[in-house]
């Protein structure tokens, strides 16, 4: 009698399995229009995964899961709807829906951070995404990590340029990143004038403030009060402070 | 065994088979079969090894994904003579053995709070109340066995493997798998006669 009871009990432990189990196996992917024409994205629970341009992947969406599968191991599985604000991010240049960077190094999410939060319209150096992810020396690593970066746009990689002031590459190709940043209202024109004259960085002598050139700053400075820098060092030393917000160098 | 017997088993054959060519010919979309297939049985077994359902979410989540995984270098003829089920479970228990030891590892915080599962059917209020404390009470007394015989017990009698089934996702020979299952029972019996609310449950029906 008291077995039939345990096995009776044992039995109604059984349950239905809730209907999020399946959102946490699979990865959910579509494609939808962006700046660098269309992309595939694949996203989970937790926020965007992986975006691709449709061109880097010959247009091909199972060209899209491969590379999916190989660099996550997950399933994937057409979805409807992306997160939330993935299409005003994608399209235009405010906002940003969730990231999933799971099983990212901690200098890959600290590459990824600082890269994060150049401003649109602006660039910076490989070496400052360097210093500010706390390895002020590993520029060349700065560089591999975000030719893999696993959400272009989201995280704006091209945003990131080499220290001569050249634009340098871009894993959809160096054509695209001009692009992108012209999109942005970035005078590439004036800055390669900089460029070519040596200039890296502008300090104001009214603020006595110092900018990377493309900082929202150092394009209101006018021109009699513009001061050109080769290094940053010689301005800090000339008595410039280095400015708050594009962070040419740590403040003191 | 009778014809019905029979029939269910080349059934749940014929539907193996047919999963195992999906899985061949197109591995995500026969994964999300195999999935929706197994999901029942793999979050009810995750259940009896978690802390509440969230938990057992994740672990069965973490169970198929490392399954997926698997599967990914499995050629053809491995995903053709592959037992799926029984495959999916052993990787559970394992998954669930490596957790059970992170977990020994750092303290775990309080519980929280949370209700029963709800039983399937429309009870009244007062039977899923007494049913809510039984799956309470037999849960925890089920945390009290050993690992290999709790397994056992789980698998066998919560989702009603064979004890042939049983002894393939535990690993050993099935005369083994079934003194597993008898001594878990054995085990829970008296606990279970403390028990008076599980006892009139059994009366009751």
């Amino acid at each position: 009698m008291t077995g039939t009871t345990i096995e009776q009990a044992l039995a109604g432990l059984a349950g239905e399995a809730p209907d999020g189990l399946e959102d946490k196996v699979f990865t959910g992917w579509l494609s939808t229009p962006s700046r660098l024409g269309e992309v595939f994205v694949a996203f989970t629970t937790d926020g965007v995964q992986f975006v691709r341009s449709a061109e880097s992947v010959g247009s091909d969406p199972d060209a899209f899961a491969q590379a999916y599968r190989d660099r996550f191991g997950r399933p994937l599985r057409p979805a409807g709807r992306g997160p939330a604000g993935l299409a005003p991010a994608l399209t235009g240049r405010t906002g940003g829906p969730r990231l999933d960077l799971r099983g990212l190094s901690d200098f890959e999410h600290d590459v990824l951070d600082a890269t994060r939060r150049i401003p649109s319209g602006q660039v910076r150096p490989y070496s400052w995404v360097a210093r500010e992810a706390g390895r002020a020396k590993a520029v060349r690593a700065v560089g591999s990590v975000l030719a893999r970066n696993p959400v272009p746009l989201l995280i704006p990689c091209h945003r990131v340029v080499r220290s001569d002031g050249a634009l340098g590459e871009y894993m959809f190709g160096p054509e695209h990143k001009q692009a992108l940043l012209r999109e942005e209202d970035l005078d590439l024109d004036r800055l390669a004038g900089l460029t070519d004259r040596g200039v890296h960085y502008l300090g104001s002598d009214t603020t006595g403030v110092v900018c990377f050139p493309t900082c929202h700053h150092a394009r209101r400075i006018t021109d009699a009060h513009r001061r050109p820098f080769a290094r940053v060092e010689k301005a800090l030393a000339e008595g410039y402070r280095p400015c708050r917000d594009c962070r040419p160098a740590v403040p003191a | 065994m009778s014809g019905i017997v029979d029939d269910v088993g080349q059934r749940a054959d014929e539907a193996e088979s047919r999963l195992r060519a999906h899985l061949v010919s197109d591995l995500d979309g026969g994964f999300a079969a195999l999935v929706r297939e197994h999901r029942g049985v793999v979050y009810s077994v995750a259940r009896q090894f978690s802390r509440d359902r969230s938990d057992a979410e994740d672990l069965a989540a973490d169970a198929f994904l490392r399954a997926y995984r698997a599967l990914r270098g499995y050629d053809a003829g491995r995903l053709e003579t592959l037992r799926l089920r029984p495959w999916l479970l052993a990787i559970l228990r394992n998954t669930a053995r490596n957790a059970a030891r992170d977990r020994a590892r750092r303290p775990a915080p309080p519980p929280a709070f949370e209700t029963a599962d709800e039983p399937a059917g429309g009870a009244s209020v007062e039977q899923r109340a007494e049913s809510a404390d039984v799956q309470r009470e037999l849960g925890a007394l089920l945390a009290q066995l050993p690992e290999v015989q709790r397994t056992a017990v789980v698998l066998r009698h919560v989702v009603g493997l064979g004890t042939a089934e049983v002894a393939e996702v535990l690993g050993c020979p099935e005369g083994t798998a079934k003194s597993h299952v008898s001594r878990g029972l054995r085990r829970l019996r008296p606990l279970v006669e403390n028990r008076p609310g599980l006892r009139e449950e059994g009366r009751n029906r």
